[in-house]
């Protein structure tokens, strides 16, 4: 069973996950995911590739405690198991030279963004990153983002750190400058991904998100992640999770990832009332 | 032990036993087994019947042409666990096979005595052989040859897959089965419910290999972790790809992405493997229709509409564009439906799915169908009948119409041949693929067929595969 280095709490409601799993490791790329099993009643969690330690065998995942999975996750302490992480899984993000590229993060998308910052500047490109939360106490990874980027802007919704405002309004402001922007990659809650495909629609730069909808097995066996893209229906785990933004149907992947909103609200609460319930103070706090 | 039989007259006068199972309106509200298996002596008198005649049809009914008469004549004179191995000297997976078999359509069809009685119950007779051994802890481990120093790759634990392992254990390999799921069996724990094939029988099959000592690596999949050539690579010395069919097809029709429409893969796996049936117990949910429509008339689509049924559903329809004869699944999987209350569509196919503001699926619209001529797999081609539309409330919609093939493997693997449909290209009396050392069978080999064609596929790679290994064991070391 893969084992657990350590399990940090770095926000009100994310926390920071480090597994060991070499072999994984080795054959993962940015832009990939990994399955996550915790226990034998939980359920199989998709999880973005946060950070790729390939020296030390180590993968970082970041997460947000959403429900009752997530919460359970928190519990797993360090030198501690989970119960399988499967993967690499879909594909890797597109990696090139495209001159000036630049990718967007919130919230929790500002995790997966970092090592494809990484591999786009190995590439040569000219990257600048934009962050955003709509707290400073939500921000994350400010200093692995300075390093690994040429320019950083860091927002936020409530003005208490950095721009104050949408990582949207920076990106606008860079596309009407003078900078030649060959490539934009958007991650982050879906408003904020359909916002950037929005704004950059008009000036014709490819724009790509990366999609997150519900998933089971992550193989393509069980057609549970089909997102609509242009005419098209794919399978997000094996077809992306990379999608051309200005094609994807947001509408569609809103509505689907609430299917189970209820039961899992009602699940959560369930947990949280349970006296085996050992969760943190901080964590009871978030649901 | 003789047993003085019965004379062959009057075998013809006993009637064909029956299979004591759960009332109808008491199952289909737990999803425990249905049928509870024969009694020792309605065992021994069923298996009585057999004519014992010497054309003995019925092995050459059998996919895997498993040595029916003699393990029949082992049950008469009350050696069930003799009778067990006489099975598994060809069929691996008797329990299972003893359940999900189609007999009516193999060795029953062509049993003497259907000419004018009825068949011996062959498939009710296998299943307790395998029972009795299994729970009378009577399996024994089979002799084992001296290890070869080979090492041999699986990819899939379905039935193919776990054959192609036990055969090859046995004769001396070091077998490592590498399964995409975090539980081993394929097919037979994710898509199969437990009302029909208890996990428990799968698991104590898979624990059995790992005693004859079979690897397992769960939650590896090969393509992404490890490609075939890496696994060469990494020392083995032939692979087998046992990896099902396992990509569900859709429809193509408006509104097919709404919420509460799901493949049949979706559904059962949410049901099976994740357990949704005990949410929140577990953790993983699923959407409990009032009004269910399931898509398609094989296994896959009974099983779904049996399991709607058992998650609280007050109307489960069964919506199939051909006729009732046309139907692929089991005739007992009918039956079983049609005495759970299930309500049968024939000749009816949607062509539209209706939503509401949530994107939820509320009703689906539908078109009636009529018979044509026969069609490429001969069975006659549906047409529909202009202006016959009507629409049917529904709040869930699974879709069973069968799967494709999933492309992982041949897209990693150069050199891997496929035919138009993405299945592998084997040579059929070796299963042997256009790789070197790389073997293939089951469904990934067929599309979607039968668990006896699967597992009888994995024995005739484990007998080629053995031969190509001890080949390639003289050209490595030709003193040892
Ligand atoms: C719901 C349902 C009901 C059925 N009922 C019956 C029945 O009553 N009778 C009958 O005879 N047949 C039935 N069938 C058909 C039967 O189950 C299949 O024909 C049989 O299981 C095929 O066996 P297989 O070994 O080829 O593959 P599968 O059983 O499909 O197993 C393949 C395994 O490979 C794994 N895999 C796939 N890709 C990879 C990869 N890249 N790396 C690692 N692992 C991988 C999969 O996760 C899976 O576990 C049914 C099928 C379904 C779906
Ligand atoms: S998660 Fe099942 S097909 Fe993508």
């Amino acid at each position: 069973m893969p084992k657990v280095i350590d399990n940090i709490q770095i926000g009100p409601q994310n926390w920071k996950m480090r597994v060991y799993v070499p072999k994984l490791v080795a054959k993962a790329s940015p832009g990939q995911f990994v399955i996550v099993r915790v226990n034998e009643e939980g359920e199989r969690v998709p999880m973005s590739i946060a950070g790729l330690d390939r020296e030390n065998g180590l993968l970082t995942i970041i997460y947000q405690v959403v429900g009752k999975t997530s919460a359970l996750m928190t519990t797993v302490e360090a030198d501690g198991e989970i119960l399988d992480c499967v993967g690499p899984l879909g594909l890797a993000t597109h990696v090139d030279n495209w001159g000036t590229a630049i990718l967007v993060g919130g919230g929790i998308g500002i995790a997966p963004i970092y090592p494809i910052a990484q591999a786009w500047k190995e590439a040569g490109n000219r990257v600048i990153t934009i962050i955003g939360a709509r707290s400073k106490n939500i921000l994350f990874y400010e200093d692995e983002h300075k390093a690994a980027a040429d320019d950083l802007h860091v927002c936020t919704d409530d003005g208490s750190y950095g721009h104050h405002g949408f990582v949207s309004d920076v990106l606008k402001k860079i596309l009407d400058s003078d900078e030649k922007v060959g490539m934009i990659m958007a991650i982050g809650p879906v408003p904020m991904m359909r916002v950037v495909a929005n704004l950059t629609r008009p000036y014709d730069v490819p724009t790509w998100v990366s999609l997150n909808p519900l998933m089971v097995d992550g193989t393509g066996m069980c057609g549970g992640c089909r997102v609509a893209v242009g005419d098209t229906t794919k399978f997000a785990c094996v077809d992306g999770p990379d999608f051309d933004g200005h094609q994807v149907d947001f509408d569609l992947l809103t509505k689907r990832l609430n299917a189970y909103k209820e039961q899992e609200q009602d699940a959560f609460h369930r947990f949280l009332e349970s006296p085996s319930c050992k969760l943190s103070e901080a964590v009871k706090n978030t649901g | 032990m003789a047993v003085e039989r019965i004379q062959k007259k009057d075998r013809m006068k006993i009637p064909r036993c029956g299979m004591p199972e759960q009332e109808p309106l008491e199952r289909i509200r737990n999803f425990n087994e249905v049928p509870f298996g024969l009694a020792e002596a309605v065992a021994v008198l069923e298996a009585s019947r057999c004519l014992e005649c010497t054309k003995a049809p019925c092995v050459a009914g059998c996919p895997v042409e498993v040595d029916i008469p003699g393990f029949l004549t082992l049950v008469v004179e009350g050696d069930f666990a003799g009778a067990a191995r006489k099975i598994k000297e060809t069929n691996s997976l008797p329990a299972i096979c003893g359940r999900v078999c189609p007999q009516e359509e193999q060795c029953e069809a062509v049993c003497i005595l259907s000419k004018k009685f009825t068949p011996v119950a062959i498939g009710y007779l296998e299943r307790f052989v395998a029972d009795y051994e299994r729970e009378n802890k009577l399996t024994r481990l089979p002799e084992m040859a001296p290890s070869t120093g080979l090492k041999v790759a699986v990819v899939g634990s379905g039935p193919a897959g776990l054959t192609v392992a036990g055969d090859l254990v046995k004769l001396g390999h070091k077998v490592t089965i590498f399964e995409a799921l975090h539980k081993p069996g394929g097919v037979l724990v994710y898509g199969i419910p437990e009302f029909r094939l208890p996990k428990k029988i799968v698991q104590s099959e898979c624990d059995f290999l790992a005693e004859m000592g079979v690897d397992f690596k769960n939650s590896t999949v090969i393509g992404k972790s490890d490609t075939i050539d890496e696994l060469f690579d990494m020392g083995y010395d032939a692979v087998f790809i046992g990896t099902g069919a396992g990509l569900p097809n859709f429809m193509g029709i408006p509104g097919e992405n709404l919420i509460g429409i799901y493949s049949s893969n979706e559904y059962l796996t949410r049901s099976n493997l994740m357990r949704a049936f005990d949410f929140p117990t577990y953790d993983t949910p699923i959407i409990k229709g009032r009004n269910v429509a399931v898509l398609g008339g094989g296994n896959t689509a009974m099983d779904s509409v049996r399991t709607a049924l058992r998650l609280g559903a007050e109307n489960a329809y069964i919506v199939y564009r051909r006729s009732e004869a046309e139907m692929p699944a089991r005739a007992e999987e009918i039956h079983h439906a049609q005495q759970e209350g299930v309500q049968f569509h024939m000749l009816t196919n949607p062509v539209r799915f209706i939503g509401d503001d949530s994107g939820k699926v509320t009703a689906m619209e539908c078109i009636t169908m009529k018979l044509g001529e026969p069609d490429d797999s001969g069975r006659r081609r549906p047409i529909p009948i202009e202006g016959s539309n009507f629409t049917l409330d529904v709040d869930l919609v699974v879709v069973a119409i069968g799967n494709s093939s999933n492309p992982l493997i041949p897209q990693t693997t150069p050199g891997l041949e496929t035919n138009r449909w993405g299945n592998i290209v084997v040579n059929e009396e070796s299963m042997k693929t256009s790789r070197e050392g790389v073997y293939a069978g089951g469904d990934i080999v067929t599309g979607g067929a039968t668990v006896i064609l699967a597992a009888g596929a994995g024995k005739v790679a484990a007998r080629a595969m053995h031969e190509f290994l001890m080949t390639k064991k003289e050209a490595i070391a030709p003193d040892d």
